[in-house]
């Protein structure tokens, strides 16, 4: 499912955004749909297994080739510290070389606010959140694509890529 | 009382966390509310246990019941909404209490060194000593937030 951006017009004359609102184990999640350039089902996507170089970037789980751009698969639920996800979907993020792995999407909405994540947050969090929606008196953490990994982790999964490639091997990209 | 020390004299909140009194200056409390739904979603801040909505606005729910009696709140009948100094700005808290709360007048001597950062000086209550805290010490705040929106109320979605 390809997914068009908003326009600047259509931006103006709603004064909102768009999310998809996607579930991953329990948990509910926003994220704003101009950030999501694609949503491919996990099966169908074919890439290596991770080698991460440090225990810190275990939530990449796949490396998956895009044209000239390597782009690193994230496991939501490691993510975000959710045990039990079932990662059926990949959002491939627009601009980012990350793609993000989520169970299901729960459904698209219009969003006029964006409330900030309150100061008491004050650890990694701040980094994966833009800040929180409220949504039929429930209040969902939308997430920040650019928190999902880091220049520097880049740099690393990188190197990485580019050391010996011994003992890679293809696989299907389903978690 | 003597008029001096009635201008020295400050508002207090007396809160009871398990079996222990403790006060907070009563400006900075903003209100005493019911309890209301805690909506979770995953973080990395132990000290807050999510957030809830008050009159539109998202406010963090803070238990400081394990840092000051060693465990949670067993019996919590009411928010506190008291008011904590962020870097960026003043932020309201939810901290969760018993109920037995109490607003007194009392005059404070300042906390001396030696004593945790969050204890600001002690008043004397009905023959006890009585810890003050300060939030801005007991509640945890941020560093810098690269990709956060700034604090405060809402903001249009959009950049």
């Amino acid at each position: 499912m390809k997914l068009k951006p908003q326009t600047t017009a259509t931006r103006r004359a709603r004064r909102s955004e768009q999310m998809i609102l996607f579930r991953i184990a329990h948990q509910l999640f926003a994220i704003s749909a101009n950030a999501v350039q694609e949503v491919r089902s996990a099966d169908g996507m074919t890439g290596r297994i991770a080698e991460v170089p440090r225990a810190e970037l275990r939530k990449v789980r796949h490396v998956v080739q895009r044209g000239e751009r390597t782009v690193y698969v994230i496991d939501g639920g490691i993510q975000f510290g959710i045990p039990a996800a079932q990662s059926a979907l990949v959002f491939v993020l627009r601009d980012l070389r990350a793609a993000l792995l989520v169970d299901a999407i729960d459904r698209m909405a219009s969003f006029t606010a964006l409330h900030a994540l309150p100061e008491a947050f004050c650890h990694e969090e701040r980094g994966w959140y833009r800040g929180l929606v409220i949504l039929d008196s429930n209040v969902i953490p939308v997430v920040d694509p650019r928190g999902l990994l880091s220049r520097g982790d880049l740099e690393l999964l990188d190197a990485n890529e580019h050391a010996p490639a011994a003992n890679r091997r293809e696989v299907r990209a389903s978690a | 009382m003597t008029e001096r020390s009635e201008l020295d004299a400050q508002s207090y909140v007396l809160l009871r966390l398990e079996d222990r009194q403790f006060a907070l200056p009563a400006k900075r409390i903003a209100e005493l509310v019911p309890l209301s739904r805690v909506f979770r979603f995953p973080h990395c801040s132990p000290e807050v246990e999510g957030v809830l909505i008050r009159r539109g606005r998202i406010l963090a729910v803070c238990d400081i019941s394990p840092r000051l009696a060693a465990r949670p709140l067993k019996n919590r009948r009411l928010y506190l909404l008291a008011v904590r100094d962020f870097a960026a700005r003043p932020e309201s808290v939810a901290v969760p209490v018993t109920g037995e709360c109490e607003l007194i007048s009392a005059e404070m001597t300042p906390a001396t060194g030696g004593q945790p950062p969050h204890v600001r000086g002690w008043i004397s209550h009905d023959g006890n000593v009585i810890e003050v805290l300060d939030l801005d010490n007991l509640i945890p705040g941020p560093t810098a937030a690269p990709n956060a929106v700034q604090a405060g109320v809402p903001q249009e979605a959009l950049p």
